[in-house]
């Protein structure tokens, strides 16, 4: 079996897949989406799997489709990434699966995000669509702060800033939970603490081990389950699932990573995150 | 960690770059003279460039 790993920056989650498989005596083949030219129709890469890695979102996304079209089993599939890609998306799949979420409006004009924020109450979280490692995060405390926000991203933001999703801000405690999810099976779960609301680990947040609870299992595997079913197999990739602690309404799952990051995760939890990764994907050929 | 036996010179400042044994291409190095993140472009010969400078849609 050939094994591939799409990748243009090789950061240390990737080199410790690559020891991974190593260490699992298969040998895989290193492709950078940025040198893939497709002609449509004659496309092909000489792998039988790949594994998508692309620190590019929307490099990440095409590629995945050209190498499906081309028959290459992508792991994450393109219909799971693209659904995790897309806040929007993950929001209406994990709604529609009855996965307890922070309430959420979208809102397709300023005036229309103004009055959705006034509807969520004061403080609310706007983010963008398509974004991660905390970037463009915006709490916002009061009306005041949502018209300069709101005229900002107008003004200054590109076409993506121009859809505005809105979020309850919960009230968390100091800390999120983010969980790992291969396959159906939630392999580990770390908390990310910091006394910023923000708690990304990009963003400085300290990791420590979250014991995985029956209930916390659970939930993660239906939340994998919910982005996966559009490609119709339930859960069938390698994602984390972040998860926050609402004072009543207990956990609730904030969004859904597709090409996660587990380097602050390995020796935090001791579970072997990288070897769990190429196993399923050697499995899943 | 790996020891580090590789140099290559900073594109940006021209400062020595400690490289890992086991460096892949792709692999990012920091400069830690000017704080420049570099790209090994090529192994043999070890060549770096800078690296592409982070976009909106990076990340998980």
């Amino acid at each position: 079996m050939r094994v591939g790993i799409l990748c243009s920056r090789v950061r240390v989650e990737e080199k410790l897949l690559f020891a991974a498989f190593a260490a699992l005596g298969v040998t895989v083949e290193r492709f950078d989406e940025r040198q893939i030219t497709a002609r449509v129709g004659s496309f092909s890469l000489p792998v039988e799997v790949m594994l998508e890695r692309s620190v590019s979102t929307s490099a990440g996304l095409v590629a995945a489709q050209l190498l499906e079209a081309a028959g290459v089993r992508v792991i994450n599939s393109y219909a799971t990434a693209s659904v995790c890609a897309d806040k929007i998306r993950t929001t209406l799949a994990l709604d529609a699966a009855h996965i307890p979420q922070p309430r959420t409006e979208i809102a397709l004009s300023d005036e229309a995000a103004l009055a959705a924020i006034e509807r969520i109450g004061y403080p609310a979280v706007l983010k963008p669509v398509v974004g991660s490692w905390g970037r463009l995060l915006a709490r916002v405390n009061d009306r005041d702060a949502a018209e300069a926000l709101i005229e900002h991203k107008t003004v200054l933001g590109g076409v993506g800033h121009q859809i505005f999703y809105v979020q309850e801000y919960i009230e968390k405690p100091a800390r999120d939970i983010r969980a790992f999810v291969v396959g159906d099976e939630t392999i580990c779960a770390i908390y990310r603490s910091s006394p910023h609301w923000i708690t990304n680990t990009a963003r400085g947040g300290a990791a420590s081990n979250c014991p995985v609870t029956p209930e916390i299992a659970d939930l993660c595997s239906s939340a994998a389950r919910a982005v996966s079913a559009p490609n119709g197999g339930g859960a069938g990739g390698l994602l984390a699932i972040d998860l926050l602690e609402d004072p009543d309404r207990g956990f609730v799952v904030c969004e859904v990573n597709h090409t996660m990051e587990f380097r602050n995760s390995i020796d935090t939890t001791g579970v072997n995150i990288p070897e769990r990764m190429a196993q399923f994907v050697l499995e899943s050929a | 960690m790996s020891s580090v036996t590789l140099t290559a010179e900073c594109v940006e400042c021209g400062a020595e770059i400690s490289v890992p044994a086991d460096v892949m291409q792709g692999e990012i190095l920091p400069c830690m003279d000017c704080g420049a993140e570099l790209e090994v472009i090529a192994l043999e010969p070890l060549t770096v460039d800078l690296a592409p400078v982070e976009m909106e849609d990076w990340g998980e």
